[in-house]
């Protein structure tokens, strides 16, 4: 045991002399939340909105009152002509123009409809539909309102739409899942996979192999710092999300520290697969990330769900673990659900944990004969 | 020191990698005591036996006995009676001197006043006393050498090997090398050593020559040069240690 730990020790001190090991254990985690949290926001948030108002009667200043006020949006500009409407998108700060038509007002009074257009900014169409039903949802309301007040006799059903889980459609609830996906996966998987080729490169292994150390126990007392680091990132970020985006976790915690120490095992033993395979260092980071960090980035529902993928990718994000990860630790997180709700995503990556390690101890074994 | 006692003891070794014999056959001894030099052409299976009597890899066939030791059969026991340093760089750039000492004195199961002891001992052996807290990437590959074959022994191994340990030195720090071999021989510890600097062979007390897995000389450097007719163990070398040179007129 004491020559195990002498030998962890060893490790620690690696890591802490790296530089480059510590910005990217410490420093990019803490990064990528506050960059996904803040700038990759996709929240509506005073998005700039100009009006093209033909008709300039009561309803319509009452509307676009309401648009402007809701938080939402912000008046950024009054539109006198339609050839005006291109030319304000293309300027790129105004993202929608909604145009009433003309005796709006009256039309309504007198036929009971009027139209309205919003003309959003369809290059980026996440953004564009946000704006529209947003918009439209502020006019239905209106349009209750009226019927309320008797001015309409027709009363139309409308949808009432409310966001389970997530009642403001906050970005972070996206992005803090995906993040911890993410860096314990780099750091585990990558990490790892470079300090044991590094060892094989410098020709230390050779000497550690040689010495009364069993290679269980070089393997273990290699990976074990990255274990507990990794741990303690996942804490840090947990504690940066409650603090800074109000994000609390609302199921049971020991069940999500539980669940992120299979999924750290699971990245570690990954690793360790990689660094068996891998002939120097170069080729244990390409592998890494091309082969785990890309897929999961763009397959494991992290950014875009994985609902609206086509088909084949579809099938692909079936066997990446994060991607399991994702909901578990979602339905963790943010619904607040229990085992019951996340145990066969828990078993797919037990299943593939043991399968990992299984094949890194063969593949270690070959190696040594 | 040499007495007539082998530490090592092999027999009728066979090493196969599919249909490629790396090893054919090989029987010799090693005293305890004695500077072994472990000569071959690259390629010739000295690796390949080293591996094997380090623990490393298994014999496909044949009995290897290292310090009592049945290496096919128990290769983790023989580990803590070796000690190793090869061609490459073993020690921990990014660790001091200190703490790449107390490390591998860690791993081979000291205690740490001993390795305490020891190493003030060392330092001041190597006249090294200022280096105690340096990086080892700071020293120059002579001094760090000299460190890696300190620590190799720094457990007191009943045999020691050395795979191309001088690789890559200068001539002055080669020289105080074999000093150190000397020393630690003459400490009782045995020196096996792989090396394809031939005036090196000259300074062990027995040499063998592998060519194409096989042993095809075993004798001290005096003996070997008078059964070749030769004044140097370099021309013994290239006499036999040539595969295929015979084949050219």
């Amino acid at each position: 045991m004491k020559r195990f730990l002498g030998f962890v020790r060893k490790e620690f001190l690696h890591i802490f002399r790296d530089p480059l090991t510590m910005i990217i254990i410490f420093g990019i985690p803490a990064v990528q939340i506050l960059l996904f949290g803040f700038v990759v926001s996709t929240d509506l948030k005073e998005t700039k909105v100009a009006f093209l108002d033909l008709s300039k009667d009561e309803i319509t200043r009452t509307l676009s009152g309401k648009i402007c006020s809701s938080g939402f949006f912000e008046l950024g500009a009054d539109l006198t002509g339609y050839h005006e409407a291109e030319h304000v998108l293309r300027k790129n700060k105004i993202k929608a123009v909604i145009v009433f038509e003309k005796d709006f007002g009256r039309r309504l009074i007198s036929d009971g409809t009027a139209s309205v257009h919003i003309i959003a900014d369809g290059s980026e169409p996440n953004m564009a539909t946000l704006i529209t039903s947003h918009i439209s949802a502020i006019i239905a309301d209106y349009n209750r309102e009226l019927a309320g007040a008797g001015l309409q006799q027709v009363l139309l059903v409308q949808p009432e739409v409310r966001m389970f889980y997530n009642p403001t459609l906050k970005g972070q609830f996206m992005f803090v899942p995906g993040v911890i996906t993410l860096i314990m996966l780099l750091i585990c998987a990558l990490m790892t996979s470079i300090t044991i080729t590094r060892e094989k490169e410098f020709g230390t292994m050779e000497v550690l192999l040689v010495s009364p150390l069993r290679p269980a126990q070089i393997i273990l007392g290699k990976v074990l710092p990255y274990f507990i680091l990794s741990f303690v990132d996942v804490i840090l970020i947990l504690l940066l999300s409650w603090f800074v985006f109000e994000l609390p976790v609302k199921g049971s915690l020991a069940l999500l520290l539980a669940e992120l120490m299979l999924y750290i095992l699971m990245s570690l033993s990954l690793g360790i697969l990689i660094s068996t395979v891998a002939k120097n260092m170069q080729q244990a980071i390409f592998i890494s990330l091309v082969g785990m960090m890309l897929p999961t980035v763009l397959l494991s529902g992290f950014i875009i769900p994985v609902e609206s993928m086509p088909m084949p990718y579809q099938w692909v994000s079936k066997i990446l673990p994060p991607a399991y990860f994702i909901t578990i630790i979602k339905n963790i997180m943010i619904k607040g659900t229990g085992f019951l709700y996340v145990w066969k995503e828990t078993l797919f990556l037990l299943v593939f944990t043991l399968a990992a390690i299984g094949l890194s101890i063969r593949n270690f074994k070959i190696r040594l004969q | 020191m040499t007495s007539r006692e082998p530490v090592i003891t092999v027999q009728n070794l066979v090493k196969r990698f599919g249909s490629f014999v790396a090893n054919d056959n090989l029987n010799f001894e090693v005293y305890a005591g004695e500077i072994f030099g472990f000569l071959g052409a690259n390629g010739a299976g000295k690796t390949t036996a080293l591996r094997i009597l380090s623990g490393l890899s298994a014999p496909t066939s044949g009995k290897v006995m290292v310090a009592g030791v049945d290496a096919g059969r128990n290769p983790e026991r023989i580990k803590r009676n070796i000690g190793y340093m090869c061609q490459r760089f073993s020690l921990y750039e990014d660790l001091t001197v200190t703490e790449n000492i107390t490390l591998y004195g860690g791993i081979y199961g000291m205690k740490r006043n001993e390795i305490r002891g020891k190493t003030a001992a060392l330092l001041e052996r190597l006249q090294f006393g200022a280096y105690g807290n340096t990086l080892i990437s700071a020293l120059p590959l002579g001094l760090r050498q000299k460190l890696a074959f300190a620590v190799a022994v720094l457990h007191q191994p009943k045999i020691v090997f050395l795979d191309e340990p001088t690789g890559g030195v200068d001539p002055i720090t080669r020289r105080q090398f074999w000093e150190m071999i000397y020393e630690t021989a003459a400490g009782g510890i045995t020196v096996f050593v792989t090396t394809h600097y031939m005036d090196e062979a000259e300074y062990c007390d027995r040499v063998s020559i592998m060519s194409e897995g096989k042993i095809v000389a075993l004798d001290t450097p005096a003996a070997l040069k008078k059964q070749y007719g030769v004044s140097s163990v370099e021309e013994v070398f290239v006499k036999i240690a040539r595969p295929g040179q015979q084949l050219i007129p």
